[in-house]
């Protein structure tokens, strides 16, 4: 058996060596799921290990999600090369590798054709900088097989400060004065990261095809061997692989290219030069990584184990504990950050644990699009954004900006002549939180691409699909994101639910007001906040059949007392919020104090929403 | 664009003698006629045994000699076998059964292809199509040859049709030689599925045209010529590559030989790509791509948007990326070299294809669904399994079932009627909220060409087709619509009240006689629509006001509802029993597992086959019991009506009752339409017309309600008051001219019933019709 040392500096090796003995026992993958997971942490990550600190051919991990899938290929599985030394003919295997070694035999007998597939992987979109922070640290804790020295830590809080990029221009003018967000570590590093200079300037000449504006980090041209078919498009997956960098790879796209030299080599001019670009990208911008095993992640919070072991159950039993005095620490600092509106506060938490947990036929469940309306101007939501930002590891704000909205991609579209998938922002991982501020909406026209993209949100928070136009026809993909709409009204995207906010303070200055609500929170404390939304969606749940019973009845009570009021919807709609209730307190069960709570909840809510109302007159 | 074809004598492909072409002589006969290369076979010579090949060949010649044991090198293929067997195939293969429209004017019982050569003989086109399903029933091992080996198949088919054809028509004259285009290879069908052992092998399948490239000339032989002795040679390009002859044989001067650019040999060549069609991916995978090369003739067969059906060999070509550099990328190109192709959606815009909508249903799963057919509760169980997560609706589901069915098509284009509609279309309409869109969204995700459009979110133009200019080309295309994509399928259509009326008004042409007629940019043309319509309308005023008629309710032009088969109501009941099977439901739907589910209702995969297979196999007829059923219910329902002076039925129900009919049969999987389908037509048609027609004021059915939007006893009312004002009128004796306003108040204080303005208007106007005043402004002048 290959020692951990020999698996991370030469994989290579160790599969030749393999292919020389004719063992198989490596390929099964329940066997290397364990074998990886027991030296995982030794194992640098795409992810926080800048690439040239990496060795080629060196086993890596990379943390992502799969944009696009390139069509199968076939190489070379099994060639035969003539050994220089003893001039005898030597079997090789091909796999895991983009390049043969010299003097191939390409008329040998023995050549075996086998086929893989390539896809396109992107760093998770989104993903939130503590979420990357930490995987970092822990990951730079062991870094054997490299020379790196983890004096990067600058660079990492660069990429915090490049997702405040993605927010438009105006609101960085707040964003310099003495800070806000109340991250005490990112004030301590604010100005040094300033200085350094902007590494890797040439990938902006190279489109990468990242889901979101202004996201960083490597993209990877993943080789995929095994198991095709359990892959779909936007899984997020763990992939251990084997690095491949070899200039050998990189395609020189002549703009000119010599006629001649094309009419004598017709296999070369089936690629436009965009598809070339698309398809093999210099290997030192994108990297090319022979997947010897991946592992499907469901969360990408660090400080959750990931894989369904042991470890995680004890983890989850540990923490089913202190789940509802967690709750009510989250809850109550949730209140605070709403302005002291507690219902509010109950319903945010319930959404930030939502999830589409199963599909009937078309119907979505467990999606839970929360609506808050009445949200005060001025920077309130981007700061409320930062705020949830803090609290889950992937989340997306757009600002529904008529400009934004007439010229975003949305919705990732076929480019036939890269012949690749060009990303939109509704490309998204599952569980990503997508805040979408309509208080930055303002009157005026939306052009046809304005409204295509409305339909895909409204599409989005209904269906909980996208679908992706290939130009010909469109393909629907199923999607898994929680959509939170901050508005001044009620929002024209339809939505689950809709909470009023009613400030209970008015704080003179909400800047400060919200600085200090944030600064007051221990690290430690915002770390238990994390793993408890993650944790609480991850849960079981059942109804048991008395409850059922309990709850039919009083279905009917409810009609019979006032049929116009209660109808199908708000069934669906209670079902939910029982559901995330229970969770949330970290029961698995529903029970009848559950179902109370929850009506009783609701009921608050809808009398808001009637009271708002009757003050607004005619609004349907 | 083959320019001057010099045949290469060595080249097994070559087989005749090449005659150069001699223009205004008259030729014949297969020495006569000149071959043409095959680039979409590829030159042998590509393949590292050229001369074992020629061995090959040489045995050919002396095949007779040597007995019947020499095959191809590296292949079980005996060219003597191989042709005799497939002289025989053309001799002698008949299919009587035979629904290709190819074949359409052919005698199908009588040798198939023989025909087929004769028609070449007539039309002077010189290819062979030939079906490789007839090929495997006729001689299973030839068939298996054909697939594995077609690049030395198919010319040795080649040679045996020429000599079959010039044997009977020796006086013919063909362009080249005749070429054999074998497609519907059974070996593959799906792109996904093309895998290395594929290679070399003839494939075929299916797919949608994405890009073409320009025509690349692509060279076949390179002509050089010695610059110092005028001696020239000719070089076949092998590989791609050509081997500069560094030698000239005929005065051995070294490195004088020049490539001739003007007499080499070219052919033309396209790269055409092709992307897997939506239907075949497995859901969230994104589809994948094939090059495809055309040669010659299949150049510019295909544009994008083509759905095609692709028979040729698959191949693999390794990467050298740098002829300097010994690494290798270990990585093929891979690629189909096309012999044939089909158009699967060409026919679809102008008549019929049953081909392309076959889908491929295995013994197995026939079996499968004909044991479904057969248990009595079939029509229940099914209409259940559609969209299980609504709850109850059970005769709207029935309803929809029956459209996913729909009825058989007539043809009576010949009596000068046209084609009679074979689609049912429905109308839902009913309070927000009662799942309307989500039925809507089952529907399009269950039928194979469903389409989905919310009504305030199309236009005219978006449902049936635009004129676009395609930038590149400037060339006008047609851009097909919803409706149109939706042919043979469902066009789900939303929010159908907020439609705008132009936009509504094409719907009048499709819906009935289901076609689209298009006047645009100087195209016009009339696209077949053959969809299904399944809309969904909200009430006016939001929720639904059970005091008005469903025109009142949903302000739809009577027009437009007239053409609706069946028209539901969806609203909430509220009543305590639906409460509680509502509640039930939804909840089990929250907790209840996904076994248990699947369980309980049909897999959402066999009800969408066994509608498939239903609607491909089965044409139900109407026996004699049931068309005296249908006479007699027609004859009711006029009946009912002539009671009380009104016309309830037209002829317009009695179509779509016998829709419903076959549909329901039709889902019996029964070739005749009996008593109990037309019983079940009836009892849904009764359903939908007691929830839409019924005239709130009397609480009778009035189909007129749908004919004419208005209820006949809300006619009978303005009738009547058109002759109080008249009698009034009359009864104020000889005076020209009144007051308008005067006239509306007499009337008012004369009458019992209220009066408003709008049917004192109507009044006016319908005595206005009769001559007997007018009103201009705001008098009223009598005649």
């Amino acid at each position: 058996m290959p020692s951990s040392h020999d698996w991370i500096n030469k994989p290579l090796g160790v599969v030749e060596a393999m292919f020389g003995k004719k063992t198989n026992a490596w390929k099964s993958t329940p066997f290397l799921c364990t074998y990886f997971c027991m030296f995982s942490f030794q194992v640098p990550s795409l992810n926080d290990v800048p690439l040239h600190y990496l060795k080629p051919n060196s086993l890596v991990k990379f943390r992502c999600l799969v944009q696009d899938m390139f069509d199968p290929e076939f190489y070379m599985g099994v060639y035969e090369t003539v050994d220089p030394s003893t001039k005898a003919n030597v079997l090789r295997c091909g796999k895991y590798k983009d390049v043969t070694e010299c003097g191939v035999d390409l008329n040998s007998r023995n050549t075996v054709t086998a086929e893989r597939q390539t896809f396109y992987c992107v760093p998770i979109p989104g993903e939130s900088p503590w979420a990357k922070e930490i995987s970092f640290l822990s990951a730079a804790r062991v870094v054997p097989s490299t020379s790196y020295v983890p004096s990067r830590q600058k660079r990492s809080y660069e990429e915090d400060d490049d997702d405040m990029d993605t927010q438009p221009q105006k609101q960085r003018e707040p964003h310099t004065e003495p800070h806000g967000n109340g991250d005490s570590k990112r004030q301590e590093t604010e100005a040094p990261s300033s200085q350094t200079t902007t590494p890797s300037d040439c990938s902006s000449h190279l489109d990468l095809n990242f889901p979101l504006p202004g996201e960083r980090g490597p993209a990877c041209l993943v080789k995929v061997y095994e198991g095709l078919d359990s892959f779909k498009l936007n899984d997020t997956l763990e992939i251990y692989g084997i690095l491949s960098v070899n200039p050998v790879l990189t395609v020189i796209v002549y703009p000119h290219r010599d006629p001649s030299l094309l009419l004598l080599n017709p296999t070369e001019s089936m690629e436009t030069p965009e598809e070339q670009r698309a398809h093999d990208p210099p290997a030192s911008l994108v990297p090319r990584l022979h997947m010897l095993y991946a592992r499907p992640l469901q969360h990408n919070n660090p400080l959750l184990p990931s894989a369904p072991t042991e470890d995680q159950s004890a983890f989850v039993s540990s923490f089913l504990v202190e789940m509802a005095s967690v709750r009510a620490e989250l809850l109550a600092y949730l209140t605070h950050v709403l302005l002291g509106d507690g219902l509010a506060a109950e319903y945010l938490l319930l959404h930030l644990i939502s999830d589409v947990y199963t599909r009937r036929d078309v119907l979505p469940l467990g999606k839970f699009t929360l609506n808050l309306s009445g949200c005060p101007l001025n920077s309130y939501t981007e700061r409320l954004y930062q705020i949830v930002q803090q609290l889950v590891p992937c989340s997306y704000r757009l600002s529904m900006s008529l400009h934004t909205m007439n010229s975003m991609r949305l919705v990732p579209k076929k480019d036939y002549v890269a012949n690749r998938l060009v990303s939109g922002a509704l490309q998204l991982a599952r569980n990503t939180s997508l805040f979408l501020d309509e208080t930055q909406l303002e009157q005026g026209q939306l052009d046809s691409s304005g409204v295509r993209n409305i339909t895909a949100l409204g599409n989005l928070i209904s269906w909980q699909k996208v679908d992706y136009d290939f130009s010909y026809h469109q393909m629907e993909f199923p999607c898994n994101i929680n959509v939170l709409v901050t508005s001044e009204g009620r929002s024209l995207l339809p939505s689950d639910c809709q909470v009023p906010l009613q400030p209970q303070v008015t704080p003179p200055n909400m800047e400060e007001y919200l600085t200090t609500i944030h600064m007051a929170q221990f690290t430690s404390q915002i770390n238990k906040f994390r793993v408890y939304l993650s944790l609480a969606r991850t849960l079981d749940y059942s109804i048991s059949d008395e409850v059922t019973k309990a709850v039919e009845d009083d279905f009917v009570d409810m009609r019979k007392d006032d049929p116009q009021s209660v109808t199908a919807e708000d069934l669906h709609r209670m079902l939910v919020v029982a559901r995330l209730l229970s969770l949330s307190l970290g029961q698995t069960t529903l029970s009848r104090d559950g179902w109370m709570r929850a009506k009783h909840i609701d009921m608050l809510r809808r009398s808001r929403t009637e009271q708002q109302k009757s003050l607004n007159g005619n609004e349907p | 664009m083959s320019l001057g074809i010099e045949v290469d004598m060595s080249s097994p492909l070559m087989y005749g003698t090449p005659s150069s072409r001699v223009e205004g002589t008259p030729r014949s006969g297969v020495g006569g006629t000149p071959a043409r290369q095959r680039p979409d076979l590829g030159s042998i010579r590509k393949a590292p045994q050229v001369d074992l090949h020629s061995d090959a060949d040489g045995a050919v010649a002396s095949e007779q000699a040597l007995g019947q044991k020499l095959v191809i090198w590296g292949t079980d293929v005996n060219v003597g076998t191989c042709k005799e067997k497939f002289q025989r195939f053309l001799q002698r293969f008949i299919d009587p059964t035979s629904n290709e429209d190819e074949n359409a004017g052919l005698d199908l019982n009588e040798p198939l292809y023989m025909q087929k050569l004769e028609e070449i003989s007539v039309v002077g086109e010189p290819v062979l199509n030939v079906n490789c399903s007839h090929v495997q029933s006729f001689d299973a091992d030839l068939y298996r040859q054909l697939i594995s080996y077609p690049q030395e198949v198919i010319p040795t088919f080649d040679m045996a049709v020429n000599e079959l054809f010039f044997e009977r028509f020796p006086d013919s004259i063909l362009e080249h030689q005749i070429q054999v285009r074998p497609y519907n290879a059974l070996k593959t069908r799906n792109m996904r599925s093309l895998n290395p052992e594929d290679i070399d092998q003839m494939i075929t399948i299916s797919g949608m045209v994405i890009r073409t490239s320009q025509l690349i000339p692509e060279m076949q032989e390179a002509f050089f010529q010695c610059q110092v002795c005028a001696f020239s040679t000719r070089v076949e390009v092998d590989r791609g590559r050509i081997a500069e002859p560094a030698v000239c044989r005929n005065c051995n001067t070294t490195h004088s030989l020049a490539l001739i650019h003007n007499r080499s040999a070219f052919s033309d060549k396209q790269m055409i790509k092709v992307q897997e069609s939506p239907d075949d991916m497995p859901a969230g995978q994104t589809p994948h791509t094939t090059i495809v090369y055309a040669h010659n003739d299949l150049v510019d067969k295909v544009q994008p948007g083509d759905r095609i059906n692709i028979t040729g060999i698959y191949r693999a070509v390794p990467m050298r990326e740098n002829p300097r550099q010994s690494n290798v990328k270990s990585v093929y190109k891979t690629h189909i070299d096309v012999i044939h192709f089909r158009k699967t959606d060409e026919k679809r815009l102008h008549g019929l294809d049953e081909d392309s909508d076959q889908k491929l249903f295995t013994e197995e799963r026939v079996q499968i669904l004909k044991e479904l057919a057969s248990k009595p509760d079939v029509y229940d169980r099914l209409s259940s399994a559609l969209a299980p997560s609504i709850y109850e609706h059970e005769d709207i589901k029935k309803g929809i079932l029956l459209q996913l069915f729909g009825g058989t098509r007539k043809d009576f284009s010949q009596t000068g009627r046209g084609n009679f509609r074979a689609e049912v279309n429905i109308l839902l309409c009913g309070d927000p909220g009662t799942s309307k869109s989500q039925l809507l969204q089952y529907v399009f995700n269950l039928v194979p060409r469903g389409q989905y459009t919310s009504g305030k979110g199309s236009s005219a133009v978006g449902l049936t087709a635009y004129v676009m200019k395609d930038p590149e080309t400037k060339q006008l295309v047609l851009q097909t619509g919803a409706l149109v994509l939706s042919d043979n399928g469902i066009c789900c259509i939303d929010e159908f009240d907020k439609m705008s009326d132009s936009t509504r008004s094409v719907l009048h042409e499709v819906m009935e006689q289901q076609t689209l007629s298009i006047a645009k940019a100087g195209i016009i043309c009339q696209l077949n629509a053959r969809t299904s319509v399944l809309a969904a309308a909200n009430p006016v005023e939001s929720q639904w006001n059970p005091k008005k008629t469903t025109i009142e309710n949903i302000q739809l032009p009577h027009t437009l509802l007239s053409r609706f088969d069946l028209i539901f109501l969806m609203l909430d009941p509220q009543d305590e029993a639906y409460d509680r099977r509502l509640a039930h439901h939804l909840v089990a739907l929250y907790y209840q597992s996904e076994e248990q589910i699947e369980e309980e209702f049909l897999d959402m995969a066999v009800l969408k086959d066994y509608i498939a297979y239903a609607r491909t196999y089965i044409n139900p007829r109407l026996n004699e019991e049931a068309s005296q059923a249908l006479i007699e219910a027609y004859v009711d329902m006029r009946k009912i009506g002539s009671g009380r002076g009104m016309v309830s039925a037209y002829p317009r129900q009695l179509e779509s009752l016998i829709r419903l009919a076959e549909a329901h049969a039709k889902v019996r999987f029964s070739d005749k339409v009996e008593t109990i389908d037309v019983e079940e037509a009836k009892r849904l048609q009764r359903e939908a017309l007691k929830q839409s027609a019924t005239d709130p004021r009397t609480g009778f059915v009035d189909i007129s309600i749908l004919t004419t939007g208005m209820s006949a006893t809300a006619r009978k009312r303005k009738e009547e008051v058109a002759q109080a004002l008249k009698k009034m009128i009359q009864s104020k004796g000889k005076t020209p001219a009144m007051k308008y306003q005067q006239l509306f108040d007499d009337l008012r204080g004369q009458s019992e019933a209220a009066i408003t303005k709008d049917m004192f208007e109507e009044a006016l106007r319908a005595l206005a019709d009769e001559d007997y005043l007018t009103v201009t402004g705001k008098t009223v002048r009598l005649l």
